[in-house]
């Protein structure tokens, strides 16, 4: 299986909702008759798959957004995570060339 | 017993995540084991589309994120569109429920702009021949088209099919016709015994060799189509004899509004005795949820006798479904008869025995229609 590999371009999964949701007071994810609560760091993970950036630049500005040092820690975690997600097909991960063409 | 009257209670009452608008009870079928109330052609009016927006923002407010738009058959109403946008733009993950009939490209095209996330497509079986006989129309080849009309916009698509006596052996052309129309969900729904389906019972209840067969080839798909479509295969609780968690609670994450406007913490609360339910038009969501009697009810246990009180399972299945307590037993108050526990139990025993032996019963099926409805009527109030 895929491991998330840096240029790859994740983007939200084919009929999944996400959003912030004040009632429950985390992001979540919204798909046919049912609702993820997602914890602060896959929210913010999920909140950056816009399916234009690269895996790399998602790390480096989630590096950024919360002054983080270990860049190489943190991008195991956002790989393990989108490994996972991709597999409950929460998020598709695209080669960013042939997105571009698509 | 109020359970207003317990403040630890209150503090614990859940949100309404799930709004289920019954748009109209009219619709094209006339399904066997439609769950609409028996008596719906006593409750004909139908809540404007302002007081449906007003619904919607409401319950929204209350945290509801799942909105879905069912009926009778929610395409009758011509301002879905609209309903379904402002849902969307609220926030709601927007669902239909529908049976497809209705369903042309000009309105996909429109809810598609509205924002709707995702149809539930019903089928009711796999034949052309049996699924007409079941709704007693000609709408197997619109199904069909329907799918592919759905799939060709980039919906998920979500297939559900009641399953019965009638169609369980089936169940292999069932699935393989889910699996070409590219379904990403497939539900089959062991029909429930309420309303329509009650007075069908005898007709659909399968054997427990039906239900075993069907089940092997159930995981056989499952396995076969791994990461391609999930299978939901939902157990009937009258041959499992474990009471079900009924809507996950009594008013803990479930709201549904009936066409005319009358709130109920499920689709079928409607029929039971002694509990009145608030409409819409006269209350808020919130005042309905959090306050009304109806909906404080049944909430948690403190409703419950034994052998219900004093059950390890209390919490675990909430003493199973008051309706089919009511229906069976003729007491909302004590335990759902499916459970081996129940004093009542011997009834469910007894249907399903019957149910063994395949006989034919005489009375003949009943389809869902406003005249049946007025029969039926009729005859409840001669008894």
């Amino acid at each position: 299986m895929n491991a998330a590999s840096p240029s790859l371009v994740p983007r939200l999964g084919h009929g999944f909702r996400f959003q912030w949701e004040p009632a429950q007071n985390c992001h979540v994810l919204l798909y046919p008759e049912g609702m993820v609560k997602l914890n602060q760091s896959a929210g913010e993970i999920l909140a950056r798959c816009d399916g234009k950036t690269a895996v790399a630049a998602i790390v480096a500005d989630l590096a950024k957004t919360f002054a983080m040092d270990d860049t190489a820690g943190l991008e195991a975690d956002v790989r393990a995570f989108l490994a996972m997600a991709t597999e409950r097909n929460w998020v598709a991960l695209a080669d960013a060339v042939s997105e571009e063409t698509a | 017993m109020s359970a207003l009257d317990n403040p630890k209670r209150l503090g614990s009452i859940g949100q309404p995540l799930w709004l289920l608008a019954e748009l109209t009870y009219r619709c094209p079928l006339h399904c066997v084991f439609c769950y609409n109330p028996v008596d719906f052609a006593r409750h004909e009016s139908e809540l404007s589309t302002n007081d449906w927006l007003r619904v919607l923002r409401e319950a929204r407010a209350l945290g509801a994120v799942q909105c879905g738009f069912s009926g009778g058959e929610p395409l009758l109403r011509d301002d879905l569109e609209q309903l379904v946008a402002e849902a969307h733009t609220l926030g709601y993950y927007t669902n239909l429920i529908t049976s497809g009939v209705g369903l042309t490209e000009a309105r996909l095209d429109a809810l598609k702009d509205a924002g709707l996330d995702h149809i539930q497509l019903s089928f009711q079986d796999s034949t052309k021949e049996i699924n007409d006989f079941l709704t007693h129309t000609r709408t197997f080849d619109l199904k069909q088209r329907v799918g592919d009309m759905i799939k060709a916009r980039g919906w998920p698509m979500v297939m559900n099919v009641v399953i019965h006596r009638l169609n369980i052996e089936h169940m292999d052309r069932i699935i393989q016709m889910a699996a070409d129309l590219g379904a990403e969900y497939l539900e089959l729904a062991n029909a429930q015994y309420y309303s329509w389906a009650l007075e069908n019972r005898e007709h659909l209840m399968p054997s427990r060799e039906q239900l075993r067969q069907a089940e092997e080839v159930v995981d056989r798909w499952k396995e076969k189509l791994a990461g391609k479509m999930r299978i939901l295969f939902v157990v009937p609780d009258y041959h499992e004899g474990k009471p079900k968690k009924c809507m996950n609670g009594w008013g803990n994450v479930f709201l549904t509004v009936t066409p005319d406007g009358t709130a109920l913490p499920c689709h079928t609360a409607r029929m039971l005795p002694g509990l009145e339910f608030p409409n819409v038009k006269d209350m808020d969501v919130a005042a309905i949820w959090n306050d009304s009697p109806g909906f404080n009810f049944y909430r948690g246990t403190e409703w419950m006798r034994d052998p219900c009180r004093s059950c390890e399972h209390k919490e675990q299945d909430l003493g199973g479904c008051r309706c089919q307590a009511y229906l069976l037993a003729g007491d909302p108050n004590v335990a759902d008869p499916v459970c081996p526990k129940s004093p009542d139990h011997h009834l469910v025993e007894a249907a399903v025995a019957r149910a063994e032996q395949g006989i034919v019963p005489a009375q003949p099926l009943v389809f869902r229609d406003p005249k049946e409805s007025r029969r039926l009527l009729e005859s409840v109030a001669m008894e």
